[in-house]
């Protein structure tokens, strides 16, 4: 069973396109990783899943609920964070929390159980009388989670939950989501780290609003049509001009630091032999350098 | 019902914290009552005046003191021509001038009628005229006076009743009255005021990124239009109480019809002026917008709900206007209660022209309202 499912869903804004026909399938109880750089369609893409904005063409469900028929059905399915702060900042921590629990309709015992637990969950007992206008980034994102989950949503939008988060703040939260996921919950969550993004159970990878690459992230960097090795340089642009003026094969190539990364097919391995490299597991971020670049030379803009 | 009291809740929340924005919701119709009330008062007195008194005897002096006694006139310039007259009404420093002729005792004590001189600078037309009537009325009544005095040093029995002394306390040609303007002005307060609240209530949302929140809850559209109408009526009352008060304390408005009454259409008239500014705030996206529309609102409230000009003189177009105005229906309904005291069996017109109003407003801001960013 599927949380999430769309076929060529597709929004424009006047004559651009930000999300462009993107077929996603999301699985229940999994926790999907959805990157891309800025402005490639990622809020877009969880606004229209959440029933903000309508698709311009294609179809989607949530929970097995149209987006475009059912979307006020499926409001009651869903916890969303916003990418920006969205809560009241005249309103305490503690007034917050009972607000939306108000608005999930809650019963009164319940909503103070609930509310409670929230508070001990993303350790805002303490300030839960601080107005949320005062609260540090990292209490902001913690209470605006607690506020998402409250009603125990069986799927989960987070749009880019940990940025401008601290490190513990940061962990804290992935441990909570990891909880939710345990738990049952789908995680659909929007990030720039790419450490987080290995923590998934599934990765999408939009550019420029197209879903470039969709899978495990074990299954993503084996995919790569190669093996990446690193060469230590001092000066790795005189090196990369000089490897290019050899003309060895090379499916890629850039420098990292104080070294060259070269993703090569393993039977032209021989050819780097006389340099002193190392082979080197692939990361996210050199399959994701790959596709973009891959997707450039297929579909210039 | 939870998500209603949680929205209800949060509103008041807001209203109390932001202590600013109360404090001018309560404060403004004291003070825009106040300086309107004021401003619009048409009772002129105290003009400054300058007198050529060129009989000086006990009859001119007695002239004088009527006019002193009215409170119209303070004499604070003796003059002694007629150019000295002429100047110092010139200069504005004085606007009114009494000349008084040289054989004005001969003449009383002959009973040949006396000619006493007024001259009225008329630029301030609302002062003149309410010089000129006075110096009429004060005319009159000494001539039936000195009458008086005459029939009886001729013997005859002094009359029953005898003329009123008492001048009008206040002249008003164009029955224009501090009466008359704190109804209306209390309307306009509350309208500017309603509509201007909740016009901003959703944009205020939208603009802050609240509503993006907010619309991802299964809050129903009338739900949030309720949320953000009920906190208001309170407020409204509190207005439209402070506004009474301060009618009826500083103008002595007469309260002639029943306050009960006053207060269930003054609700009425409050929920029609909230309706209208939520359709305000569901169609605009910006606080701005929102604020110009409502604007674009007061002035015909203004202009052609009878506030300022009589409905009756106006072009048909523009009286058609005004019924599309809670406004104008709000008016006859103060006016009706407190200056002649009808009941609700003179007023169904208007309430039924309001609930109109306010099912029309709420149907299209529900229908118009998406629950939707853009
Ligand atoms: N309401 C809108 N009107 C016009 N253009 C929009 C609107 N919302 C988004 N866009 C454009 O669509 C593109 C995708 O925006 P989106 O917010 O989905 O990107 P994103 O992947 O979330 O980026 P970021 O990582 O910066 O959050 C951007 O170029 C943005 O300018
Ligand atoms: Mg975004």
């Amino acid at each position: 069973m599927l949380a999430v499912e769309t076929s060529d869903l597709t929004r424009k804004f006047g004559e651009f396109t930000a999300v462009n026909k993107l077929n996603l399938a999301i699985r229940r109880g999994s926790i999907y990783g959805f990157l891309g750089p800025n402005g490639s369609g990622k809020s877009t893409t969880i606004r229209m899943l959440c029933g903000l904005l309508k698709p311009t063409a294609g179809t989607g469900t949530v929970m097995g609920l149209d987006i475009g028929q059912d979307s006020e059905q499926i409001k009651s399915q869903i916890g969303y964070m916003s990418q920006k702060f969205s809560l009241y900042d005249d309103l305490t921590v503690s007034e917050n929390l009972a607000f939306y629990a108000g608005m999930y309709d809650l019963p009164a015992d319940a909503a103070r159980r609930k509310i409670q637990e929230m508070l001990e969950l993303a350790h805002l007992a303490d300030s839960k009388n601080e107005l949320a206008a005062n609260l540090s980034g990292g209490y902001k994102q913690r209470l605006a989670l607690g506020c998402a989950i409250l009603h125990k949503p069986p799927i989960l939008f987070l749009d880019e939950p940990t940025g401008g988060v601290d490190p513990k703040s940061r962990r804290m939260f992935w441990d909570i989501i990891y909880a939710l996921a345990d738990a049952g919950s789908t995680v659909m969550v929007t990030t720039h780290f790419m450490d987080e993004a290995e923590h998934c159970d599934a990765i999408g990878f939009i550019y420029e609003g197209n879903l470039i690459a969709d899978d495990s992230p074990h299954k993503l960097k084996m995919s790569l049509p190669g093996i990446f090795i690193t060469i230590p340089a001092d000066n790795p642009m005189e090196l990369m001009q000089q490897l290019a003026e050899e003309r060895l094969p090379a499916l890629d190539i850039y420098p990292h630091g104080a070294s060259v990364r070269i993703l090569t097919e393993e039977k032209t391995l021989g050819y780097y032999r006389r340099f002193a490299y190392q082979i080197t597991s692939p990361s996210l971020e050199d399959v994701f350098v790959y596709y973009v670049k891959n997707r450039r030379q297929e579909a210039p803009r | 019902m939870r998500r209603l009291r949680a929205l209800l809740l949060k509103e008041f929340i807001q209203m109390k914290r932001d202590r600013l924005t109360f404090a001018m919701m309560v404060g403004l119709p004291i003070i825009q009552l106040l300086v309107f009330g004021f401003a619009i008062n048409t009772d002129v007195k105290h003009l400054s005046t300058v007198v050529f008194d060129q009989s000086l005897q006990q009859e001119s002096r007695d002239l004088l003191g009527a006019f002193t006694a009215s409170e119209y006139f303070d004499i604070k310039y003796t003059a002694r021509s007629y150019q000295e007259v002429a100047d110092i009404i010139e200069q504005g420093k004085a606007k009114v001038g009494i000349i008084i002729p040289p054989d004005f005792s001969d003449s009383i004590k002959h009973s040949r009628s006396a000619a006493v001189q007024v001259i009225v600078d008329a630029s301030d037309s609302m002062a003149a005229s309410s010089a000129i009537s006075t110096a009429q009325l004060i005319g009159q009544l000494k001539s039936e006076e000195i009458l008086v005095k005459k029939l009886q040093a001729a013997g005859a029995q002094k009359p029953a009743r005898p003329y009123d002394i008492r001048i009008r306390p206040w002249y008003n040609p164009d029955l224009v009255s501090a009466f008359y303007m704190v109804p209306g002005i209390l309307g306009i307060i509350l309208t500017m005021t309603m509509v201007m609240i909740t016009s901003m209530a959703i944009v205020r949302e939208r603009e802050r990124g609240t509503l993006e929140q907010l619309i991802v809850t299964p809050l129903k559209s009338y739900e949030l239009m309720l949320g953000k109408i009920i906190p208001y009526i309170f407020v409204g009352y509190i207005q439209a109480t402070l506004a009474l008060a301060v009618g009826i304390v500083v103008f002595d408005l007469p309260m002639q019809g029943s306050l009960a009454l006053l207060y269930g259409l003054t609700t009425l008239f409050i929920v029609a002026s909230l309706a209208l500014g939520i359709l305000i705030s569901t169609v605009t996206r910006t606080q701005m917008q929102a604020m110009q529309l409502s604007f674009f609102i007061f002035l015909p409230s203004i202009l052609l709900s009878g506030f300022m000009f009589p409905r009756e003189a106006m072009p048909d177009f523009f009286r058609m206007i005004g019924y599309l105005l809670p406004l104008t229906y709000y008016l006859e309904i103060m006016r009706g209660i407190v200056l002649k005291g009808v009941g609700v069996s003179f007023l169904w017109t208007q309430i039924l022209a309001l609930c109109v109003f306010i099912t029309v407003m709420l149907t299209v801001s529900i229908l118009k309202f998406q629950k939707r960013l853009v």
